[in-house]
């Protein structure tokens, strides 16, 4: 909660939100890695103003048409807009967070 | 479409041995690979830029959607679905309506380097599970991946690219898949990215290139595992419906040979070959230096076609339609009538226009579309503008088969340089005609006439002798060559030989007739004279008559008078009654 407030006070568009969709085909060690990554890195710098929608492929294929999914597993910025793409196990939270466009907030002064 | 279902049925050998195979339906190219392509395996189709992969890829996709029942997904990297219909509209596919019949299925695969971050380990499930659910969508039996190198670009770790490749390969075939993947040519590879690494069962190679600023597109099949095919280059057209794979080798000689003449229009010119002029669908070649009269001969041959009530197809490569219409009057031929009626169409384009296979193409629609009885090609000599003879006499072989199995009579007209030796026209064609028709120009005494000799006509007896050729108000007609002395007389020559024979003969009959005469005035006064003669004879007979008369009549007298006494006397009893007869 202290980072979200901190950071928000830092943000230069503190009121923005986060939705974020993560395409997943079944429950394979990847996507539940990546899903884990993703929780971890949207609580770690987006708290409270993230959303995450998880889309299974296997069981909805009509959707992979419309975000243009080919890698497994992607994650979609939907919102802020423009749309953004992260394809990947997000194991690297630096390339995550320059992804999604998230400012990194000096951990000290949040500390 | 159901005729031409029909047509393209026909070429599909109906058995084909080892491996199974899916028709393309694409014109000429299932005769190539006796069949079509390997069914439930991968195709890869390289070729440059613009050589015509994707509209191959669609149009077996669209083929195979409407003639054989098996629906197919388009998956495209680089054209939007909406370019993708558009693009192909003009060849009369309508993928819209495809589409919502369910036949078809366009997916379009946009990837953007830009939008996309990598982290991580991925794979390209999503891939997989698009083209999975669109196949299963419509049940498709075939697929397009064009062109799926577009994943090297797209995405930024080659290595996870090449590894699902493999497995997107193996998916399909072990989906029973009828794949075409689509590849751009790399220099000193078929493809920029090596597909041919995964795609092993059949790869086709097209082909673009220009030779004497004319284009010509090629097809080869560089392997096909488990099947025979052919493995020359043939040339390719895209024309307004779809692609046709010309492929010359492979025709054969199956045509039907009629037994009835046409006549070429100038009936001394039929009278030339027995009176009755040349076989329907033969071929006709009519060899000629410039101006010896080859259009004029080729129009009134179109001019008796239509004159017979048949179509008549004039195909022109020097002049315009009203050019010839024009021209043609001077000789008293109009064929502006026959435009008018429909039964004369005439094709005028400039060779140099497009390739020769694109000539033939497109020669090949119209003689489909307006079904002739005769095609005049005027001149054909033209066509070697724009290639080399050896690529010409393939593709007029197969023009000329063409016209044959379709028993249409055909006139090509050829111009040869003057002086050139006339029964062996530069392009070497003249093997492949029925009837060789020579027209020559003669100099002689500061004049030029025209010459016209039969070289050759299979199957019947025709003239030796040459003929002089005569352009006038009313047409072609030809004379018989004198030769006096010795000396062959043509032209003006001719003429004032004529012109004196007719003045001597007049004189001849002039005093022909003067003996006449004279004969006649003798008899009659010979006959006069006879007539005296005989009148005095009859007259000199009358006065031996009376004579003889004269005398009879005496020595009856006489006689009388000796028997007299005697009766008197009654000593000859026996002659008594007699004698009183007398008496």
């Amino acid at each position: 909660m202290k980072q979200k407030n901190g950071s928000s006070g830092d943000e230069a568009a503190p009121s923005e939100v986060y939705s974020l969709r993560l395409y997943v085909a079944g429950q394979t060690p990847k996507s539940l890695i990546a899903f884990a990554n993703l929780k971890r890195i949207c609580e770690q710098h987006l708290a409270g103003r993230y959303c995450i929608e998880v889309i299974d492929l296997i069981l909805q294929p009509q959707l992979a048409k419309g975000d243009q999914i080919l890698a497994i597993p992607t994650l979609v910025r939907k919102l802020p807009s423009p749309m953004r793409k992260i394809i990947g196990d997000l194991s690297n939270e630096e390339r995550v967070l320059v992804g999604l466009d998230v400012r990194l907030v000096p951990k000290k002064i949040i500390a | 479409m159901a005729k031409r279902q029909q047509k393209r049925n026909e070429l599909v050998p109906l058995t084909v041995r080892g491996i199974r195979k899916a028709p393309t339906g694409v014109e000429g190219f299932d005769q190539i690979t006796s069949g079509g392509l390997p069914q439930g395996r991968p195709t890869l189709v390289c070729g440059s830029a613009g050589c015509g992969k994707t509209l191959l890829a669609m149009e077996f996709l669209v083929r195979g959607a409407t003639l054989f029942d098996e629906p197919g997904v388009f998956m495209s990297f680089e054209e939007s679905s909406q370019e993708l219909v558009e693009n192909v509209r003009s060849m009369g596919f309508d993928l819209s309506d495809l589409e919502a019949k369910k036949k078809i299925v366009l997916d379009f695969v946009r990837i953007e380097r830009e939008e996309v971050e990598e982290t991580g380990e991925y794979d390209l499930e999503g891939l997989f599970i698009r083209l999975g659910f669109a196949v299963q969508s419509i049940g498709a039996k075939r697929v397009v991946l064009d062109t799926i190198e577009a994943l090297f670009a797209g995405l930024p770790n080659e290595m996870i690219v090449r590894a699902e490749l493999r497995r997107l390969f193996r998916w399909l075939k072990e989906n029973g898949l009828t794949a075409i993947i689509t590849g751009e040519q790399g220099t000193g590879t078929l493809t920029r990215h090596g597909l041919e690494e995964y795609v092993a069962d059949c790869v086709i190679l097209l082909d673009h290139r220009v030779s004497e600023q004319v284009t010509t597109r090629r097809l080869r099949i560089v392997k096909y595992r488990g099947s025979s095919h052919g493995t020359n280059e043939y040339p390719f057209l895209i024309g307004d419906s779809g692609i046709s794979v010309l492929p010359i080798t492979s025709l054969r000689l199956e045509h039907k040979a009629p037994t009835d003449r046409v006549s070429s229009g100038i009936a001394s010119l039929d009278e030339m070959f027995s009176g009755e002029g040349f076989y329907r669908g033969s071929s006709i070649l009519l060899l000629g230096s410039p101006g010896t009269g080859k259009s004029s001969v080729a129009a009134s041959f179109v001019d008796a076609t239509c004159r017979r009530g048949e179509r008549c197809l004039l195909v022109a490569y020097e002049e315009s339609s009203d050019q010839i219409v024009r021209n043609m009057h001077s000789i008293g031929i109009d064929l502006g009538q026959w435009i008018d009626q429909g039964l004369l169409r005439v094709h005028a384009t400039r060779p140099t226009l497009y390739g020769l296979e694109m000539h033939l193409w497109r020669l090949r629609c119209l003689v489909e579309s307006f079904n002739p009885a005769v095609v005049v090609i005027d001149p054909l000599s033209n066509l070697s503008l724009s290639m080399p003879a050896w690529e010409l006499k393939p593709t007029l072989m197969q023009l000329v088969d063409l016209l044959k199995s379709r028993g249409i009579t055909a006139l090509f007209t050829s111009l040869v340089s003057e002086g050139a030796f006339m029964e062996e026209p530069h392009i070497g064609i003249s093997s492949l005609m029925d009837t060789l028709i020579s027209l020559r120009n003669i100099e002689a005494d500061r004049e030029r006439n025209r010459i016209l000799s039969v070289i050759k006509s299979r199957g019947m007896t025709h003239s030796n002798q040459a003929r002089e050729f005569i352009l006038s108000n009313n047409g072609v007609y030809l004379v018989d060559i004198r030769v006096v002395e010795e000396k062959v007389l043509i032209g003006t020559a001719r003429a004032s030989y004529e012109a004196g024979e007719r003045a001597s003969v007049g004189l001849r009959r002039q005093r022909a007739e003067r003996q006449a005469r004279r004969t006649a005035r003798k008899r009659k006064a010979i006959e006069t004279r006879i007539a005296a003669f005989e009148a005095e004879l009859e007259a000199e007979a009358e006065l031996e008559t009376d004579e003889a008369d004269f005398l009879a009549a005496q020595e009856v007298a006489r006689e009388q008078t000796q028997r007299l006494p005697g009766q008197l006397r009654m000593g000859d009893t026996g002659e008594l009654l007699d004698q009183k007869k007398i008496t």
